[in-house]
């Protein structure tokens, strides 16, 4: 079997990893409607619906609250049988071990999600709605990664941090560039990972079940730091009329809320910060003459340096979040409107992990590198130009 | 002998009854009326009852909701009047049970209030299905979702612990809820659409009465039941 497996980039695998990817995300979608319509709860039973085998539930049954929560059930289904198909391919054509563990590791948080979520309806507890909705979040990052690890164009990568790297290891001082770009990767871990926190904190709102705690923006109740005494509390669920079954707000969700709008100021300039940073790296004349022409096609997406087309997507995503979480106050939470919030947030992550996925692969993979040298060869040498990637990593 | 026993068990009635009837001529009423004062915010019309067919062809018009229940001079109906503190004293297992209905995609009343051990019946008027989802927060009162077709059986439901404003609610229609507040004694009720409440035969002593609102938050006032009805008002404002 081993022999039959093969060291690059296979089309059909990539393609299948890329649409997973994409009913995942359609997943969280749906996933943010149940919340959004408070309808988590609508079918008392799991794993069966209103009685019925899942996938025989009658349709002309999938009325209010019902349609949502089925829904999200029947593609958590397909996901999951998606990520059994993928981890498998994975294992049987993929040459790299760390791919397998990544497929595995997938199944394995896919399964822990379903039944996380069937717990959640079972055991009546609003908190694994948290859980849920952050596994959700990690499984999404792990799908797209998925994804860019089975593409040709990781296949190919040449990577600024190759770059980066070798000039390291055949003891060329680094440029300005270098040095730049070695600040920034560190930069966009720390900004992807606090996009990560502020996920988390968002799915502690929005399974709070209390609608807005601020339902006002710029200000929050009228004031820059909104008051958060005993009166004031009692003074803004008086004065808070809501449609829905809502619980009365609390002080700690209004510091949550106002948590989650500071952190998303600093994300929105570290964001800035990073597309700013990145502005040079990789452009023509940065890249050392000795990448050569095979450095150009790896190192560009669309035509421009890829940091640069990352950082302003990335940049562009995080103007088009704030965007979406003001509209989501002024709405008062129209369901469309926070579920897209939930969305672009997923994506917002996803970009930022694969970000630090390609600008950290040649530092991960020198390392391993480095140790296979050593167990070949104890107290040889490990400094040297690396030999040029090709194939998978 | 036999005229003897029947003596005795005659005297040992009189005297049980003496005794009760002495107990129910020294207990009085509690009366009062509760008002708000301040202009409460408009209540919203449930636009999504109407975007859902089945809930809709009940309606002829968009019903609102009722967080604010005000009478024209400020009378507020809903707000769940109790002796404060007062508990082991339930009389529910004997009460007739309580009745929660849902009709028009609504709870009716939407504000409710039981006894421990009551029987509390959720009704299905409707001709579509709900799902009855009862969210307790006191520990020792379990949370259920149940689904409750059309026609079905009504469900029927206690608690064992006392509770302010225990959620009801339908997750199929969001907007459905009801909040019934469990009491450990027969000693409490709901203010009516003219702001008033009664409660009834409250044996002598000095209570705490409490009034509390959904919205509002709560009061008290304390006072001293003789022989006669005491008469307590609440006032609630709104800022």
């Amino acid at each position: 079997m081993k022999a039959n497996v093969v060291s690059k980039s296979n089309p059909w695998l990539y393609w299948f990893a890329v649409l997973t990817a994409l009913v995942t995300l359609a997943l969280i979608g749906i996933g943010g409607l149940v919340t959004s319509h408070e309808a988590g709860m609508s079918v008392p039973d799991w794993p069966t619906t209103y009685g019925y085998n899942m996938f025989l539930f009658p349709i002309n049954k999938w009325l209010g609250g019902i349609f949502y929560e089925h829904s999200h059930r029947l593609l958590a289904s397909l996901v999951g049988l998606m990520t059994t198909i993928l981890a498998v391919w994975l294992w049987l054509k993929d040459s790299r071990p760390w791919v397998h563990w990544l497929g595995v590791t997938a199944f394995l948080l896919v399964v822990a999600q379903g039944v996380l979520g069937g717990l959640r309806v079972t055991l009546h507890m609003d908190s694994l709605g948290i859980y849920h909705a952050t596994i959700a979040q990690l499984f999404f990052m792990l799908t797209c990664a998925i994804a860019l690890f089975t593409s040709r164009w990781w296949a190919n990568l040449n990577s600024v941090a190759a770059v980066y790297d070798r000039r390291q290891n055949s003891e060329m001082n680094a440029t300005v560039a270098d040095r730049r770009y070695k600040n920034l990767r560190w930069l966009v871990l720390a900004t992807t990972l606090l996009i990560f926190v502020q996920l988390i904190i968002a799915a502690a709102m929005r399974h709070q079940h209390a609608g807005l705690a601020i339902s006002d923006f710029p200000l929050a109740h009228g004031k820059l730091w909104p008051d958060t005494s005993a009166d004031a509390v009692a003074r803004y669920n008086a004065q808070r009329v809501s449609v829905n079954a809502e619980n009365p707000i609390t002080a700690f969700q209004i510091e949550l809320q106002m948590a989650h709008r500071v952190v998303a100021l600093a994300i929105l300039i570290l964001v800035a910060v990073c597309a700013w940073r990145a502005r040079g790296i990789g452009a023509p004349g940065t890249a050392p003459a000795r990448m050569g022409n095979n450095a150009k096609p790896a190192e560009t997406v669309l035509g421009a340096p890829i940091y640069q087309r990352l950082s302003l997507f990335w940049l562009g995503l995080t103007l088009l979040q704030v965007g979406l979480g003001a509209a989501t106050i002024w709405t008062n939470k129209a369901a469309d409107v926070a579920t897209a919030h939930v969305l672009v947030g997923a994506l917002a992550l996803a970009v930022g992990a694969l970000w630090c996925a390609i600008a950290f692969r040649e530092s991960v993979t020198a390392f391993y590198d480095r140790r296979r040298e050593d167990r070949r060869a104890p107290g040889a040498a490990t400094i040297g130009v690396q030999p040029a990637m090709t194939g998978n990593k | 002998m036999r005229l003897n026993h029947g003596v005795k068990r005659a005297v040992l009635l009189l005297a049980i009854g003496l005794f009760g009837a002495g107990q129910i001529a020294c207990a009085a009423d509690i009366t009062g009326l509760i008002t708000l004062t301040g202009t409460p915010p408009p209540e919203k019309e449930i636009t999504p009852l109407m975007e859902n067919p089945d809930c809709a062809k009940m309606h002829t018009t968009t019903p609102t909701t009722h967080f604010y229940v005000v009478g024209a001079k400020g009378e507020l109906a809903d707000a769940v009047v109790s002796l404060k503190g007062v508990t082991g004293k339930s009389t529910g297992a004997s009460a007739p049970p309580a009745v929660l209905d849902q009709k028009g995609c609504l709870y009716v009343p939407q504000i409710l209030a039981i006894q421990t051990g009551q029987k509390l019946i959720v009704k299905n008027s409707d001709s579509c299905v709900h799902n009855v989802h009862a969210t307790p927060t006191v520990p020792g009162n379990p949370e259920s979702n149940q689904e409750q077709s059309p026609g079905a059986a009504d469900l029927t439901y206690t608690y064992t612990q006392p509770e302010m404003f225990l959620r009801f609610k339908c997750d199929v229609h969001p907007w459905m809820f009801a909040w019934v507040s469990v009491f450990d004694s027969p000693y409490f009720c709901v203010s009516g659409p003219d702001g008033k409440f009664v409660i009834k035969n409250v044996p002598p002593g000095k209570y705490t009465v409490e009034a509390a609102h959904r919205k509002l938050g709560t009061q008290t006032q304390d006072v001293e039941v003789k022989d006669t009805d005491v008469n307590v008002n609440f006032t609630f404002a709104i800022k």
